[in-house]
């Protein structure tokens, strides 16, 4: 059987002047699946998620998501965006708007959506994150938690082909770190393409097709949860998973 | 004739004051004229090259700082008569009134460039990324998500400035526009009489004291919450 891959970045280098954050990452991403990035700070995860959706402009390499091609000046990048969803680790959610109206935004403005329409995807959107009651509040009344759902029905309501997570647990206290994994979990068993940086290991243990570990620009390894937390190959995984376990 | 009675004679002789009443009224509605005509165009330079700065084309952006700069460091007089006296020689003439016009407007444009663009560089790098990743546009994402929050930012420092400029349209009186201030003195030297200047000090203040109240509760409306 050959699977499509809905990912599809090959020989991604990005330099920012003298800096080279990404050396050479190659990642194939199949339909459905959830792939966990981990490693070290400042390891380029991050570039390496917004050179998906172009929010960072690859210096050199090919991104072709959903058989768009995300590099090519013809692509109509804005269109193309919508089928990607990014939830980011400051939520960065609209605080003048309240959680409808971040929902609604990129219905009418991208999507096209009449106002009535898109109230009801937002409303919709925001249900599957379990915020139908928090409609009308605006970012300021929410609690952090509260804020990543609303951030993640934001992209959701589009209905992306893929999600980026950059570290979408990473600023909540740590009693509400459960509830945006509950969704992302939910998203999972909807069937959702899914990349992930995050250092919840627990969740990639249990939800996680795969994890890729990148050092210094580059994927050093990757493989199911199973192998690559019990028994990295390399030296600098293993240095790295002891690290975040011992805390 | 008491100490009193010689101080309101001579500062609030109802007399003169009766006579120069309709003077300073036509002199408030031409003050009125101006300083609506500096608020629109000034503001709406100011925000427009605010917006050309955000495109971040360096060139452009050079001549938009040097011009902002230029104008903020000129005293608006300079500008007024420069505007008056100098412009003829170089071909057009502009009357006083709009001499006074386009150099205050000139001036606010400056400083509201200036704080419209301190508010559009605030709003947090995480806002353009979250609106550009669900897939709206340059100017979607400027309209629709950084200017309505950049605006509650820039209303303070922008309602100050603007009444601080406005309040500059007395300076016309140089280049003899008929406002208020101009109005009162040519009131006093043909009256020999001091009141007109009161009346026009009474004038500023019905015209910007309310503006003044009214900056401060926007003030207080617009504080920002998060
Ligand atoms: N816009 C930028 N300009 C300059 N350097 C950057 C920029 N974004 C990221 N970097 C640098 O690139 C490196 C990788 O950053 P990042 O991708 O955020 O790493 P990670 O997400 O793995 O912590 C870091 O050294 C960071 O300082
Ligand atoms: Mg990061």
């Amino acid at each position: 059987m050959v699977q499509k891959h809905i990912v599809e970045a090959r020989g991604i280098h990005k330099h920012f002047g003298p800096l080279h954050v990404l050396k050479g990452v190659d990642l194939q991403v199949d339909e459905r699946e959830l792939v966990f990035v981990i490693g070290p700070s400042g390891s380029g995860k991050s570039t390496l998620l917004r050179c998906l959706n172009r929010l960072e402009e690859p210096s050199s390499g090919s991104v072709v998501v959903d058989g768009i091609d995300m590099l090519d000046p013809k692509t109509d990048i804005n269109h193309a965006r919508q089928r990607i969803g990014m939830v980011f680790q400051s939520f960065n959610l609209y605080p003048h708007m309240t959680a409808l109206g971040n929902v609604t935004l990129a219905l009418r403005k991208v999507a096209g959506k009449s106002r009535a329409e898109a109230d009801t995807l937002a409303r919709k959107a925001l249900e599957r994150v379990g915020l139908a009651d928090r409609a009308d509040h605006t970012p300021g009344q929410l609690s952090g938690g509260q804020q990543q759902r609303v951030a993640i029905a934001r992209s959701i309501a589009l209905e992306p082909r893929v999600m980026l997570f950059d570290e979408p647990t990473s600023a909540l206290d740590p009693e509400l770190v459960g509830s945006v994994l509950e969704v992302m979990r939910s998203l999972r068993e909807t069937g959702m393409t899914m990349i992930v940086v995050s250092h919840e290991m627990g969740f990639a243990r249990n939800a996680a097709d795969r994890v890729v570990f990148m050092d210094d620009g580059l994927i050093v390894e990757q493989g199911p949860p199973a192998a690559i937390f019990e028994n990295p190959a390399h030296e600098r995984t293993r240095a790295f998973i002891g690290q975040i376990q011992r805390h | 004739m008491g100490g009193w009675d010689r101080f309101v004679e001579t500062f609030f002789n109802a007399k003169v004051m009766a006579k120069y009443l309709p003077d300073i009224l036509s002199g408030m509605v031409v003050t009125i004229e101006l300083a609506l005509l500096i608020v629109v165009t000034g503001l709406g330079a100011g925000l427009a090259l605010a917006l050309l700065r955000s495109l971040g084309i360096r060139p452009l952006n050079w001549l938009i700082i040097f011009i902002v700069d230029l104008f903020r460091s000129l005293p608006p007089l300079v500008i007024i008569v420069l505007m008056y006296f100098g412009l003829p020689y170089a071909g057009p003439s502009p009357s006083g009134f709009v001499s006074t016009w386009l150099s205050l407007a000139l001036v606010l444009m400056a400083f509201s460039e200036e704080i419209f663009w301190a508010g559009i560089t605030s709003i947090p790098r995480g806002q353009w990324e979250a609106s550009r990743s669900t897939g709206l546009s340059y100017g979607q994402t400027l309209f629709n998500v950084i200017l309505p929050q950049a605006f509650r930012l820039t209303i303070p420092p922008l309602t100050n400035r603007t009444i601080a400029i406005t309040k500059g349209t007395a300076l016309g009186t140089v280049v003899a526009v008929t406002e208020i201030l101009g109005q009162a003195s040519s009131a006093v030297s043909n009256s020999y009489n001091p009141s007109p200047l009161m009346m026009g000090a009474a004038a500023y203040i019905v015209l910007f004291f309310p503006v003044v109240v009214a900056a401060r509760w926007i003030e207080t409306k617009f504080a920002w919450k998060r």
